[in-house]
């Protein structure tokens, strides 16, 4: 059972994810990420990663896809604004597109897959367990997260707010 | 309690979906099939207060918006963080209060230069 | 297996409270400016929405021709399922929910989060200045309200120590599990009633409830948050384009939205399915008014008289400015509930 729906939702989030590329229009894309974020939503569910899934359905679907949103409504990609790169640039692109897709499988090649040495418990993801992992093993790594997210809420008011002098 | 949640819980909520999906759906369809049809240019133009139409509807926004959705996505993910604390956080005691308020500390810095610098201002 | 018959019962009153929401609004507002409101159709005019439906239902449906039509079809159905696969974790008694997932609290903020995107879907779509601007606006005062809606649940989660909705109502009431006090000095196990409630337990969890009920109203697009869809201004925001019953769909979603708010305001602060009615010595009230059948009782009266409440509000105040708005969330609403969040972690810490 869990096996089927866990092939049903690869076969989603491949299908969608590729949408997501192929699709003409910027805003279906978007729209299609959407998708492919919620079948994402619905693996971390049932690998019982309740607080991951959640996190994922909140930040990535609701607020970082409003951002997109609102960054393309604001660039106005209107049908004859778009501009037409050069055959060379294509050209650049596919080439370092595919170096980088030699890197990653040469990457991936040196790794062991497969081998999944046992989580120490399969409650692990629940919001309160995963708490008490976050606070006591991985304090340090959770402190930095707010200096970066200080240093991005900075950032983004300096580039958006202009100086009234 | 905690122990026995597994993700077949879920299941009424993907009935859920699947029924309201459903039943908007398809009164939607059997609305479009009942109602009448009949189309005029004039009717199938978007409304603009009776005048002619001008220009595409989807100009660019202001960028007080975009920066609104930023400082959503960001405060976000610190009020997120936070819960995994919230339900726990009275084993943790002092200490992680202490780890907590230097984490909101350092958010509430980012909000007090946010006001300060007047980002928020709608002029 | 009764979840079957919960999710599809769900369907049916989401849609009949619906009806009826728009025929209390209408009496209300009547109320409120000296008129008598619908009359004409059944009695006291309980009809007249029944009656437009109907007629909803049998209009031409629309579709602009410069409008995207895949995303102005779908972004109803986005809007509606989004709203209506909140009421998945509500619990309406101690034994009838559809969905007891112990992370009920978050999944009703995620559920939140996603209508934003059928908002923006359904006034992108429809290619219509008025539609266009109104979900901007629309979007950019629910995401600044939700932070502050956020912080305020999170003063109450760390009070209760769980994200179940289940749980959480428990802990109000006499079949509590863990010792509560009343304002952190009176043990009120035994007593129940609105004493054990969860804004008795701590003070400042009132605070956090108003901020809620707020921001809740500005997540519902209600006045006085209510520039999304200014009728003086933008005409009907973002769903200017829809007819017949898209334009059902949208409106079947903003009522049921308000009643989804509103339930779990009771359900965090305000005793969710307990009943109101305490102990006193022999006169055993709490004992005998709760319940699986008094608890859908109590918690459909609490939510109706907040949805009430909301209306009143809409036909009382005037309208924000987009200014004020944004100034009264990111001064006003963020830096208090800030306080609350602080209040709550030293209140569990050292009070009790």
């Amino acid at each position: 059972m869990n096996q089927s729906v866990f092939y049903l939702l690869s076969f989603m989030t491949v299908l969608f994810a590729l949408l997501v590329v192929f699709s003409k229009n910027p805003i279906h894309s978007a729209l299609y990420m959407v998708l492919t974020f919620f079948t994402i939503t619905c693996h971390y569910v049932l690998l019982n990663a309740q607080f991951l899934a959640i996190v994922n359905f909140i930040v990535y679907m609701g607020a970082i896809m409003v951002l997109i949103l609102f960054a393309m409504m604001f660039l106005n990609l209107g049908k004859d604004t778009e501009p037409q790169k050069p055959v060379l640039l294509k050209f650049a692109a596919v080439i370092a597109a595919g170096l980088l897709l030699v890197t990653i499988f040469a990457a991936l090649k040196k790794t062991d897959g497969g081998q999944i040495t046992g989580i120490a418990s399969n409650n692990i993801g629940l919001v309160k367990e995963l708490g008490k992992t976050l606070f006591r093993d991985f304090l340090l790594p959770f402190e930095i997260i707010s200096i970066l997210l200080l240093s991005a809420m900075v950032g983004a008011v300096l580039l958006a707010k202009r100086d009234t002098k | 309690m905690e122990s026995n949640f597994l993700p077949s819980d879920y299941f009424p909520i993907v009935l859920q979906l699947l029924a309201a999906i459903g039943f908007v759906g398809l009164t939607m369809l059997a609305t479009h099939l009942v109602g009448p049809k009949r189309k005029t240019k004039d009717k199938l133009e978007t409304f603009e207060c009776g005048i002619e139409q001008q220009g595409d509807a989807r100009a660019p926004i202001s960028i007080k918006y975009f920066l609104v959705a930023i400082l959503f996505v960001l405060f976000d993910v610190e009020v997120i963080f936070m819960y995994p604390w919230a339900v726990n956080f009275r084993e943790m005691g002092m200490q992680g209060l202490m780890e907590m308020f230097v984490f909101i500390g350092l958010l509430l810095a980012g909000f007090v230069y946010i006001i300060k610098k007047g980002a928020l201002d709608w002029e | 297996m009764t979840f079957y018959i919960i999710s599809i019962s769900l369907l049916a009153f989401v849609a009949i409270y619906a009806l009826m929401g728009v025929w209390a609004e209408r009496k209300i507002s009547a109320l409120i400016q000296d008129r008598v409101g619908p009359v004409e159709t059944g009695k006291f005019g309980l009809l007249q929405t029944f009656a437009d439906i109907i007629k909803l239902l049998q209009k031409e449906d629309i579709v602009p021709t410069t409008a995207d039509k895949v995303l102005f079809t779908l972004a109803p159905v986005l809007v509606f399922t989004s709203v209506f696969m909140g009421f998945a974790v509500l619990p309406f008694s101690p034994a009838y929910i559809s969905s007891n997932i112990n992370i009920g609290l978050f999944y009703f903020m995620a559920i939140i989060s996603i209508e934003v995107v059928g908002i923006l879907m359904a006034g992108w779509a429809s290619n219509n200045k008025y539609a266009f601007l109104g979900s901007i606006r629309s979007i950019a005062q629910i995401i600044a309200y939700e932070i502050p809606a956020g912080i305020a649940v999170l003063s109450a989660v760390m009070i209760y120590q769980s994200l179940n909705l289940q749980e959480i109502a428990f802990q109000q009431g006499i079949y509590a599990k863990s010792d509560i006090y009343f304002f952190g000095f009176w043990k009120v196990n035994t007593v129940g009633g609105f004493l054990s409630w969860g804004v008795f337990q701590a003070p400042h969890l009132f605070v956090a409830a108003i901020i809620y009920f707020i921001a809740s109203l500005a997540e519902a697009n209600r006045t006085p948050f209510d520039i999304p869809e200014a009728e003086s201004e933008l005409v009907a925001g973002f769903h200017v384009e829809y007819s017949g019953f898209k334009f059902g769909a949208l409106f079947l979603a903003e009522y049921a939205m308000m009643f989804l708010t509103s339930m779990v305001l009771v359900i965090l602060f305000f005793g969710a399915w307990y009943s109101p009615l305490p102990n006193i010595a022999k006169v055993q009230l709490a004992e005998w008014t709760n319940g699986t059948y008094w608890g859908i009782f109590w918690i459909l009266l609490k939510t109706l008289l907040i949805v009430v409440l909301q209306i009143w509000i809409r036909w009382t105040l005037p309208r924000f400015r987009a200014d004020q708005l944004m100034n009264f969330c990111w001064k006003v609403l963020i830096p208090v509930s800030f306080a609350c969040l602080f209040i709550s972690a030293f209140w569990k810490l050292i009070v009790l």
